[in-house]
C-alpha cells in the first residue's frame, strides 16, 4: 500500500526522517554527519515555519482587528489584501535608515537582530508531532521561561542604545511589567509542571495522551493565570504600557525605522505565536486530539490549535482598552499571584493525595477536574470581591457636572487640609 | 571584554555573553538543569538588577576605569591563573569512567529535598532576607 | 537528546577555563572603580567556581555525582541574593554621595 505509507508519513514527518536516518545508516555516514544533517533539516523547518507564520499573520492580525472593531482591514492588494504584507515589508526596506547622532551604534544596530534568538530558540523544544520534536529537552518548560527571561536585556539595548528619553522610559517600563508577570507565569507552569510530574514538552503531551484528555479540564485556573500573564509579556494591547503611543510615543524602538522597526513589529508577531504554542503543547493537548490524529496529521492539528490561541490573542488586542501603569501592577501582583500562589499549594496537595494513596487515575481524575473547576470560580469571585473593595469609596456612577452641588468632590479638600496640618 | 570596555553599560553586556557562554559550558558538562538556571537566574535576574543600578546612579562615572590597585592585581591574578594551571596540568585526577548523565532536573530534586532540606531552607530564608534588605535600603526615606 | 552532547570536553580544559574565569573575575574585582563593576568581578569569580564544580561532578568518581549541581543550584541561588543586596546599597551610597566610586568611599561614617 504505497498510498497508506506515503500518508503515514506524511502523517508524522517523523516516520519519514526515521527511515531518512535508516538509508543514511545503510549507507554508511557516521553518526556526525546524521545528526548534523537532521539539525539543520529541523531547524530549516522551524525557520521556514516561523517566517511563513510570521508573513501571514501580519495579514491575519490587521484583517482580524478590522473585523473587531467594524471596519474592513487592508483589501486592495491582491485577493481580500493577501498581499498586504509583502506590500508592508518592501516599503519597510525602501525606507532610510536613521541612526541618531548620540546613539550607541553598535548596540542600536544590533538590539533587534538579537531580539530575534530567543523568539526563534523556543520553537526548537516545541512536539509538533509524535515523533516531530526537533530538541526534546527534559527541561523543556524551564528552558521557555529562561528564554523569555533574556528578552527584558534585549529591550533595554534598544531603549538604552537610542538615546533617548523616552526609548529608556518604555524599556523601563517593559522590565518592571515583565518581571512582575513573570512571576504569576513561572508559577503557572510550575503548577502544571508539579501535575504532570516531567518538564519534558513531549511528556507534557504524553500525559494527556495516557489519561485521554487536555490539561486545560484539570487545570483551568493556570491555563487563565499563564494567558493573561502572557499577554502583558507580549507587549500586546491592553499590556502595551512600554510602546504606548498615545503616552511615550512608542516607547523602545521609538528611534528605530525601516527594516530595523520591522524587525521589532515582526518579532512581536513570532512571539505571540510561540506564547500560543506554549499553551497549545501544554494545556490544549499538542497534536493530540482525542484520536483525531489517526486521521488528520497531529501538526496541522498543532498549528490549528496555536491559531485558535492567537485568535484569543488577537481578540483581546481588538476589544480592551491599555490599562495603566499601576493598574497593571496591581493586576500582577494583587491578583494574579496570590491565585497563583492558593492554586499551586491545592494542586500540589492533589498531587501528593494521588501519589501517596496509591489511587487509581480514573477515580481521582475526576475528582481533582470538579475540584479544580470548583477552587477556579471560588478563588476569582471571591478574590474579585475582596480586591473591589478599596474602590467602592469611588463614586458608583459617573454624575453630570450639572448635577454635583459643589465643583469638586467632597473628599479632596478635607484630605489636603490633613496633610497641611501634618507638615 | 568586561575589562577592556570603556562603557560600562556595554560591560554589563560582554558580562550576560559569558554567562551565557558558561551556560553552553554546562550544557557539555551535560548539566541542563544547571545550565537553564544559569540562563534564568544570572542573564534573567542578575543583569536586570546590574543594568538597574547602572541606570540608577547617573551622575556617577559611566567609565569603566582601574584604580591605583592595577598593577598588584594584575600581578595576583596572573599569578593565581598559573598556580591553577600547574595544579591542574600536574595532578592525576582519576576520572570515572561512567558516560554523561542521562536526566538531572528529577535526581536534583530529590538530593534538594532529601539530603539537603536544611540547606535549602535557610537558602529560602536567605533570599526573604536579601529582599527585605534590598527594599529597606532602596527605600525612599519619608 | 541534548544539542550539544555531542561535543566533548576533559576536565583540565574545562578547568583551565575556570580558573581563567576566576582571575579574570579577581582582577576586575581588585582593580576596577566602579562599584557595580566590581560586583560584576565577584559574580564572574561564583560563575568560575560553580563551573568547576559542575566539571568534577561530572568527570570525578563519587558515591553521589549529583551533590556538585546541588551546590551550584545553592551558590547561583546566594549570588542572586548577594547581588540584590549589593546593588542596593550601591544605589542607596549613591543617593549620599553622588558616587560609586570605591576609592571614594573610604570614610567610615558621614
Amino acid at each position: 500500500m504505497p498510498f497508506l505509507d506515503a500518508w503515514y508519513d506524511f502523517r508524522d514527518l517523523g516516520n519519514a526522517a526515521g527511515r531518512l536516518a535508516e538509508a543514511m545508516r545503510d549507507a554508511d555516514a557516521s553518526d556526525g554527519f546524521v545528526y548534523v544533517v537532521f539539525a539543520l533539516i529541523g531547524s530549516i523547518g522551524v525557520l521556514m515555519f516561523v517566517g511563513l507564520t510570521t508573513l501571514i499573520n501580519i495579514w491575519v492580525e490587521r484583517r482580524l482587528i478590522g473585523r473587531v472593531q467594524v471596519r474592513r482591514g487592508p483589501n486592495r492588494l491582491g485577493p481580500w489584501g493577501l498581499l498586504q504584507p509583502v506590500a508592508d515589508a518592501i516599503k519597510l526596506m525602501q525606507k532610510e535608515e536613521l541612526t541618531p547622532r548620540l546613539a550607541d551604534g553598535l548596540v542600536f544596530t544590533l538590539a533587534p537582530i538579537v531580539i530575534f534568538i530567543p523568539a526563534i530558540l523556543a520553537f526548537a523544544v516545541f512536539p509538533w508531532s509524535e515523533k516531530m520534536v526537533l530538541a526534546d529537552l527534559n527541561v523543556g518548560v524551564l528552558y521557555l521561561l529562561a528564554l523569555g527571561s533574556t528578552t527584558t536585556i534585549v529591550v533595554f539595548m534598544a531603549g538604552y542604545a537610542s538615546n533617548n528619553k523616552y526609548a529608556l522610559l518604555g524599556s523601563m517600563r517593559v522590565i518592571a511589567m515583565l518581571i512582575s508577570y513573570e512571576i504569576p507565569g513561572v508559577l503557572a507552569l510550575l503548577s502544571v509542571v508539579t501535575f504532570v510530574g516531567t518538564m519534558s514538552l513531549s511528556g507534557i503531551v504524553e500525559f494527556q495522551q495516557t489519561y485521554w484528555s487536555w490539561l486545560i479540564f484539570f487545570l483551568p485556573l493556570p491555563f487563565l493565570i499563564y494567558l493573561l500573564s502572557s499577554t502583558a509579556e507580549l507587549n500586546r494591547t491592553p499590556a502595551d504600557i512600554a510602546e504606548a503611543e498615545s503616552e511615550i510615543i512608542a516607547g523602545y524602538h521609538i528611534e528605530y525605522s525601516g527594516m530595523k522597526f520591522g524587525l521589532f513589529y515582526a518579532v512581536e508577531l513570532v512571539n505571540s505565536i510561540g506564547v500560543s504554542a506554549i499553551i497549545a503543547a501544554l494545556f490544549l493537548g499538542g497534536w493530540w486530539t482525542f484520536g483525531l490524529e489517526e486521521i488528520i496529521p497531529g501538526w496541522v492539528l498543532f498549528i490549528g490549535k496555536i491559531y485558535a490561541c492567537y485568535f484569543i490573542l488577537i481578540w483581546f488586542r481588538g476589544t480592551l482598552p491599555r490599562f495603566r501603569v499601576d493598574q497593571l501592577m496591581a493586576f500582577a501582583w494583587k491578583f494574579l499571584l496570590p491565585l497563583a500562589l492558593a492554586n499551586i499549594f491545592v494542586l500540589a496537595l492533589e498531587v501528593t493525595i494521588w501519589t501517596e494513596f496509591d489511587i487509581s487515575a480514573g477515580i481521582v481524575l475526576p475528582i481533582f477536574a470538579v475540584v479544580n473547576f470548583a477552587m477556579a470560580g471560588a478563588l476569582i469571585y471571591g478574590w474579585g470581591r475582596v480586591m473591589v473593595r478599596q474602590y467602592e469609596r469611588f463614586p458608583k456612577q459617573p454624575r453630570l457636572v450639572s448635577e454635583i452641588d459643589v465643583p469638586l468632590p467632597s473628599g479632596q479638600p478635607r484630605r489636603r487640609r490633613a496633610a497641611r496640618a501634618t507638615t | 571584554m568586561i575589562v577592556v570596555v570603556r562603557n560600562l553599560f556595554h560591560a554589563v553586556l560582554f558580562l550576560i555573553l559569558s554567562f551565557i557562554g558558561i551556560a553552553g559550558l554546562y550544557i557539555t558538562l551535560s548539566a541542563d538543569f544547571v545550565a537553564v538556571v544559569q540562563v534564568l537566574v544570572y542573564a534573567g535576574a542578575i543583569a536586570v538588577l546590574m543594568i538597574f543600578a547602572v541606570m540608577l546612579t547617573p551622575r556617577s562615572d559611566r567609565g569603566n576605569s582601574e584604580n591605583l590597585l592595577q598593577a598588584p592585581a594584575l600581578l595576583l591574578a596572573g599569578l593565581f591563573l598559573a598556580g591553577i594551571v600547574f595544579v591542574v596540568i600536574e595532578t592525576d585526577w582519576r576520572e570515572a569512567t561512567r558516560g554523561s548523565f542521562d536526566t538531572t532536573a528529577a535526581a536534583i530534586g530529590e538530593a534538594l529535598l532529601s539530603p539537603f532540606v536544611l540547606p535549602f531552607e535557610i537558602a529560602s530564608v536567605l533570599l526573604v532576607a536579601a529582599m527585605i534588605g534590598a527594599i529597606v535600603l532602596v527605600q525612599e526615606e519619608e | 537528546m541534548l544539542l550539544l552532547l555531542g561535543a566533548r570536553v576533559s576536565l583540565e580544559q574545562v578547568l583551565i577555563v575556570g580558573g581563567a574565569l576566576f582571575s579574570i573575575g579577581l582582577y576586575i574585582a581588585l582593580a576596577k572603580r566602579n562599584a557595580v563593576a566590581v560586583l560584576m568581578g565577584i559574580e564572574l569569580m561564583l560563575n568560575a567556581v560553580n563551573l568547576t564544580f559542575v566539571a568534577f561532578a561530572r568527570f570525578i568518581e563519587s558515591p553521589r555525582p549529583l551533590d556538585g549541581h546541588v551546590f551550584a543550584i545553592f551558590v547561583i541561588t546566594v549570588a542572586a541574593a548577594e547581588a540584590a543586596v549589593a546593588l542596593a546599597l550601591a544605589v542607596a551610597i549613591y543617593r549620599y554621595r553622588e558616587t560609586i566610586d570605591v576609592d571614594k568611599i573610604n570614610v567610615l561614617r558621614w
